[in-house]
């Protein structure tokens, strides 16, 4: 096998260039990888970082970034977006996007009802809220990952479900696909998909050692019972009993303490006192487990569909993990509230963590936890309500006979009960009486195998006899391309294909040329109308299937924020869009050579009755990087000063420019005076041996022809920019 | 019964209150092996469905097929055996790759009969 072509970023990745020869793909290594995270720290731009990974090759900094030298900073954990939007073909541009920013460990969802399909699927069928887990999807997913992490300069690592009837098998294909990390918690199966209990643990059992096998990070279920409990903050003594009984379950079969992570979400959310709650959970949490992994997750309990508002809490959530400890951060998309994740929220998710990550790094050798007084009251309550749940499960005949029972994801503190638990019927559930005991001579000739395993007589390696199993040799996995070639990625991509390559351009949420769009607006309605008003409004636009996504009332009778979604019905050609050519700037080195040897001088005044000169002074002066910089001596007229006044001062300095500013658009007053200094250098004969410049905010560079002037800038131009257009334009003149 | 429960928690309590942090930690520790301690053994002893398809496709034997032969090996009372072993069996049974044992047991459910007498 080949490596395959690096990506060029500036190159879309090629779907089916991707998808190409996949039956000969095979992963190029297994495991889960951490950062890389210097113990000195890391030196960035201007700044010390006490306790950051390594910088990425390729990426994209949050947006203040370009106040620092453009520096992207990456947390030390590493940091986890969850992608799943039913076509793999689309999610994996995501995970590029996702990459770029800063993730590095993908969790492809599995589309609904998977868990309880008995066997493995094959192909690329459409999913809902997920992606059908297939040898083909996630082969296609790892290769594409693998190109990606080239591209980034990190590596990453590609996760999903070991859960439902079919655990071990999808365990297998995991290992034998080099999938890095994976849900696996029997719990999870009994409590939330009825799977029954004996089968599910039996199962488990057998799917945790082959992912320790393969070095496959497991993350556990327990999060699940403070997103379902009613009251979720309340539930914290029994998600650590579930963080307990998978711990123990994983290591006694045979898992790595460092490859066992818990997944764990503080628990409460804004309003509530949230660190009087979550705090403590957190610390008990890291006591009790020290020897294992945490996996933070935010919070989604509470999540609304109100964006800011989940960002707000995330940010909060990832202070938690700050203060004390994580192994992975995992991100939630803030819109999982009133949606499937769109492309761009797995981004701000991501940002959330970066964002804090960075604003907070080393807090703790700045700060740290005070255990004295209540904090420590309360983690010390905590942990000792764990220990009598324990202890009252073995009392009721143990772990079988406690989910029979309801003990579990019960709204009430332990040991109070509100009597809402999950119990379950260890005779019920999806593959009741499956389990069978083997037999005084049961026989799996192959390698990860969990369990009383009778090898023949001389027989070593278990996978001898049949001259090594897939684990050993992945030449022998046999790859299934399609079974349904009407629900397949072929036939989705032959629809998209005018999007993606065909050069129409739709916008797009989740899927290529779904044509999603979002408009947000304030409306002095009440609530029923402005719902109402949004859906009529989104019509006249001309949106399809216009849905009403997020309302928020400002004042009963004022009016109301609203958000409402809907598909555009158009597609725009891309060769008709013009765009006006990027400016080339010259090298720094040239400019300042060419500046020193005609020894250019400008002439500079804001025009009209305008009293705005800070732009202009910007421009200009050397500390804030303006043409001064480049050697350009500069003759400052003032503000308001006539048009006629800055040709006399260039004439009488010997200036070869004059550059004026206007910030005023009130009756075109910025073009009047653009247009009458071009028309009156021209009348006074000077026009040839002057260049002429004009900035403003509401200025832009097309606006140089239709007014007559050499150039024009608009917002967030810089000294360099003038310099280079002066430049150019003295020698396309050959005055230079 | 709930105020019997709660009684009995108090009195836990009461024990656990005369425990160091260290102590809580190791007894939390005792208890969820505990907890799990049947059920690691219940795991070692038997098997499903699922496990045998799994040890099958590590044979590398296609899932539909892996799904077709332990449907087979289960109606003829032979999962206990292991559907690998049954595989194996058959495949030195009739002098065949293992993929062609697997797609003969589908076609002639017959070829079990007496494999482990």
């Amino acid at each position: 096998m080949t490596n395959p072509q690096p990506l060029d970023p500036n190159k879309k990745l090629d779907i089916e260039s991707i998808l190409e020869d996949l039956e000969h793909y095979h992963p190029r290594r297994k495991g889960w990888t951490w950062r890389e995270v210097p113990d000195e720290g890391i030196e960035m731009g201007p700044f010390h970082y006490r306790n950051m990974s390594k910088p990425l090759k390729n990426g994209i900094g949050l947006p203040a970034s370009k106040y620092f030298d453009h520096i992207d900073p990456q947390p030390s954990c590493v940091v986890t977006t969850e992608i799943a939007s039913g076509r793999f073909e689309d999610d994996i541009r995501r995970m590029r996007m996702a990459a770029w920013n800063g993730a590095d460990h993908i969790m492809v969802i599995r589309t609904t009802g998977q868990s309880h399909i008995d066997g493995l699927l094959e192909g690329t069928p459409e999913g809902v809220g997920g992606v059908p887990i297939t040898r083909k999807q996630i082969r296609a997913s790892r290769k594409a990952c693998d190109m990606i992490e080239d591209e980034v300069g990190r590596l990453i690592n590609f996760h999903s479900y070991v859960s439902g009837v079919a655990g071990p098998e999808v365990a297998v294909l995991f290992s034998e696909e080099g999938i890095n990390g994976a849900h696996q918690d029997p719990q999870y199966n009994v409590l939330y998909r009825n799977i029954n209990m004996y089968r599910s643990f039996v199962d488990a059992a057998e799917a945790k050692k082959v992912m320790a096998g393969a070095n496959i990070f497991q993350i556990d279920g327990a999060h699940n019972a403070n997103a379902t409990a009613k009251s979720g903050w309340l539930v914290m003594p029994e998600l650590m009993v579930q963080h307990g009984i998978n711990c123990a379950f994983s290591v006694a079969v045979g898992m790595d303490k460092n490859l066992i992570g818990l997944s764990t979400v503080p628990p409460d959310a804004p309003p509530a006192p949230k660190l009087w709650y979550d705090l403590p959970y957190a610390v008990a949490l890291r006591d009790l487990f020290s020897e294992f992994k945490m996996r933070a997750q935010q919070n989604t309990r509470y999540i609304e569909a109100d964006i800011e508002e989940a960002v707000r809490t995330h940010t909060i959530d990832t202070l938690i993990s700050m203060l004390t400890s994580a192994d992975i951060q995992s991100t939630i998309t803030p819109d999982e509230g009133r949606n499937v994740p769109w492309h761009y929220n797995n981004i701000r998710g991501i940002q959330t963590v970066k964002q804090t990550w960075a604003a907070l790094d080393g807090i703790k050798e700045l700060l740290s936890i005070n255990h004295q007084g209540p904090l420590g009251e309360m983690v010390r309550d905590l942990k000792i309500r764990a220990i009598a749940f324990l202890e009252e499960v073995i009392a009721t005949g143990g772990y079988f006979a406690a989910v029979e029972k309801g003990f579990f994801v019960d709204s009430a503190k332990y040991p109070e009960r509100s009597g809402d638990g999950i119990a379950r019927d260890g005779k019920g559930g999806v593959g009741a009486g499956s389990i069978i005991e083997r037999d005084p001579d049961y026989y799996a000739p192959v390698c990860d195998h969990f369990g009383e395993n009778h090898l023949p007589v001389g027989i070593e390696c278990a996978c001898d006899p049949i001259d090594g199993c897939t684990l050993c040799k992945p030449e022998k996995i046999v790859y299934i391309d399609e079974l349904d070639p009407e629900d397949s990625c072929n036939k989705r991509l032959e629809a998209t294909y005018s999007y993606r390559k065909g050069g129409k351009v739709k916008p797009e949420a989740e899927w290529a040329g779904d044509g999603t769009i979002l408009t947000q607006f304030f409306v002095p309605l009440t609530e029923d109308f402005a719902a109402a008003y949004g859906i009529e409004m989104a019509k006249k636009l001309g949106l399809v299937d216009p849905q009403v996504v997020n309302i928020e009332v400002m004042q009963p009778s004022e009016g109301c924020f609203v958000e409402v979604k809907g598909k555009i019905n158009f597609d725009i050609e891309l060769a008709s869009l013009k765009v006006a050519e990027k400016e080339i700037i010259l090298p720094e080195e040239e400019l300042r050579e060419a500046v020193k040897k005609i020894g250019l001088k400008v002439v500079a005044a804001t025009v009209g009755e305008d009293e705005h000169s800070v732009g202009l002074r910007e421009i200009l002066d050397i500390k804030h990087g303006g043409i001064e910089k480049y050697g350009v001596k500069y003759y400052y007229l003032g503000t308001s000063v006539p048009v006629s006044k800055l040709i006399d001062a260039a004439i009488e300095t010997g200036a070869q420019a004059i550059l004026i500013s206007t910030i005023i658009s009130h009756n075109d007053t910025h073009r009047i005076q653009m247009k009458k200094l071009a028309d009156l250098c021209a009348e006074r004969g000077v026009r040839d041996r002057l260049i002429l410049i004009a900035g403003g905010t509401q200025v832009n560079r097309e606006m140089a022809k239709e007014t007559g002037l050499d150039a024009t800038f608009g917002r967030g131009t810089k000294g360099i920019h003038v310099v280079n257009a002066i430049v150019k334009n003295l020698k396309s003149r050959g005055l230079l | 019964m709930t105020q019997d429960r709660i009684e009995n928690f108090n009195q836990r309590r009461k024990e656990l209150e005369k425990l160091e942090d260290s102590e809580l930690k190791t007894r939390f520790w005792e208890l969820c092996n505990q907890v799990v301690e049947p059920i690691v053994d219940l795991a070692r002893t038997h098997t499903s469905p699922s496990i045998e398809r799994s040890v099958l496709l590590r044979m590398g034997i296609d899932s539909i097929t892996a799904h077709g032969v332990v449907d087979r090996v289960l109606e003829a009372g032979l999962l206990a055996k292991g559907a690998g072993h049954v595989v194996l069996k058959v495949s030195k049974k009739i002098n065949c790759d293992l993929r062609t044992a697997a797609a003969a047991i589908i076609e002639n459910k017959e070829i079990l009969n007496g494999l482990f007498n």
